[in-house]
């Protein structure tokens, strides 16, 4: 599986977190067209590559992540302290 | 909108491959070429790439490649490249635990999959090849109320659309699977299951090669090791597809990958309301035949079914992130093993052989996408998820209908890729095996 180096825990195994998945920002509630709102419920970009994902150290700190990882390979470049997924 | 020239398959067209034809499969075959130790002929050719076909499916799965055979046989069309960067049924048609079944839980989905379990019936002799189609019985175990009223309402959904479909107790379930401990002592006790005597399991590798040497018969070219990397679109329409031994120019190009889907979409702009997650699955030793039906706990995430060669295949839930990576990992087998025990607790000593990866395209309701798209001859039939095997022979049976028409068949109506933008949903994920 994959092991995420948690900054305030240390590497953890993925199985400690919920996968937030692909970070994207959500259209104004108020104007927003039932099309546009449905298609930032439903589509996604799920690329073959690089992708910005949050993660919740479920079973550990208890804090939102922002990951860096390789959706081919799994490997996890980047780990940061997010505020919300 | 959606059309191609019909032209029916003319004997002489072969190049390419220099071998016979392969004859048709008998007894007497079998007996003649033992007695000769003779090789049997290549069971379909090796063709040049041409530069321009009528139709070009992308993926030599079950899907594209019943979609070419019923093109060939139903309709006439056999001017049809099926590519594949890969091999013939090396996909995820080679990776799934290979289970058919139709007790679903919309009115849609049921009739959908009905259609593939009555054309899994007769496929071995349509094909003249046997797909080892084993209507052994399929048993969804309930451990909890919830699940039991799911189960029961699968059931009168299943029977209203004249399926073979009911919800059993424990005694019953132990009748048909003396193995399964369902005694009140374990930690989800069984309650009861969902049965389902038409469903059971095919060999997957068969239909793969069935379609592919049925399709190849009738004209059908199929390009292994040939990857599509890019798809040309002008004023909306499709006009062809570049492939790393060349361009093909075709006014129609179906989609048909799985765990993929997004990525051929890409190529020409249409977006697609799909995650794809990895699936594991395992298979144990082969020992001798002890396990009839095929036996689904959604509540431990497993399902176990035993083969004709006595192998235990077990398939879980999807992993929980999304990823286009097949490696196996060790937290799956851990869990797995843990409630393949907890269902059986005799499979103790039982060594697992292998374990392995595919890759599902999931959609947000567990319904799959199929038909036409924003760009004019561009078709997709993609977003199978866990369910994409079992639909293989009236997906293909569709999608040919609606290449050769240019009409969307009723069947697959409800499941176009239009269907997300109007928030029109057919929601099935209560029809999963296991929960994900």
């Amino acid at each position: 599986m994959i092991r995420i180096p948690c900054p305030f825990c240390g590497p953890r195994n993925a199985s400690e977190f919920a996968y937030k998945g692909e970070s994207k920002s959500r259209p104004p509630v108020g104007s927003v067209t039932p099309e546009a709102w449905r298609s930032y419920l439903y589509d996604h970009d799920n690329p073959e590559g690089w992708v910005r994902e949050g993660w919740y150290h479920r079973a550990g700190c208890r804090r939102y992540l922002r990951v860096e990882r390789h959706t081919l390979t799994n490997e996890v470049r980047s780990v940061t302290p997010a505020a919300r997924p | 909108m959606v059309r191609a020239k019909r032209e029916p398959r003319s004997g002489g067209k072969l190049h390419g491959f220099a071998g016979g034809r392969s004859a048709r499969y008998s007894a007497f075959e079998l007996v003649r070429h033992g007695m000769r130790h003779g090789e049997w002929p290549r069971v379909w050719r090796e063709c040049d790439l041409r530069s321009t076909y009528d139709v070009v499916v992308v993926g030599a799965g079950i899907h594209g490649l019943a979609t070419a055979y019923y093109l060939a046989t139903n309709h006439g069309m056999s001017r049809v490249a099926v590519l594949d960067r890969g091999y013939v049924g090396g996909g995820n048609s080679g990776r799934n635990t290979a289970i058919v079944r139709s007790n679903y839980l919309t009115p849609e989905g049921v009739r959908f999959y009905d259609r593939s379990v009555e054309l899994y019936e007769h496929l071995s002799a349509d094909l003249n090849f046997n797909i080892m189609f084993s209507q052994r019985g399929h048993l969804t175990l309930a451990h909890s109320d919830a699940s039991l009223r799911t189960m029961a309402w699968r059931a009168e959904v299943n029977k209203l659309e004249g399926i073979d479909s009911s919800v059993i107790g424990p005694e019953e379930i132990k009748r048909l699977v003396p193995y399964l401990d369902v005694s009140d002592g374990t930690r989800y006790p069984v309650l009861g299951a969902l049965y389902h005597p038409p469903g059971g399991t095919v060999r997957h590798d068969a239909v793969n090669w069935g379609y592919a040497r049925g399709a190849d018969a009738r004209g059908v070219e199929i390009h292994q090791r040939t990857e599509v990397l890019g798809i040309d679109v002008e004023g909306g329409k499709v006009t062809g597809v570049r492939t790393d031994r060349g361009r093909i120019s075709a006014p129609v190009v179906v989609n048909c990958t799985a765990g993929h889907a997004t990525l051929v979409s890409d190529m020409v702009g249409v977006r697609m309301p799909v995650i794809t997650h990895p699936l594991q699955a395992a298979v144990t030793e082969p020992v001798k035949v002890f396990l009839d039906a095929v036996v689904v706990s959604g509540t431990l995430h497993v399902y176990v079914s035993q083969t004709d060669r006595g192998e235990l295949v077990f398939g879980a839930s999807t992993d929980p992130f999304a990823s286009y990576s097949m490696r196996g990992s060790l937290e799956f087998t851990e869990e797995l093993a843990g409630h393949v025990l907890e269902l059986m607790p005799a499979l103790s000593r039982m060594r697992l052989l292998r374990q392995w990866a595919g890759l599902c395209d999931m959609t947000p309701d567990f319904s799959p996408i199929m038909g036409v798209t924003p760009v004019e001859g561009f078709l997709v039939d993609v977003g199978w998820g866990t369910y994409g095997y079992k639909a293989g022979p009236v997906a293909g049976e569709t999608m040919a209908e609606l290449i050769a028409t240019g009409r969307t068949p009723e069947l697959i109506s409800p499941f176009g890729l239009d269907r997300f933008g109007e928030g029109r949903l057919v929601g099935e994920k209560g029809a999963a095996s296991v929960g994900h």
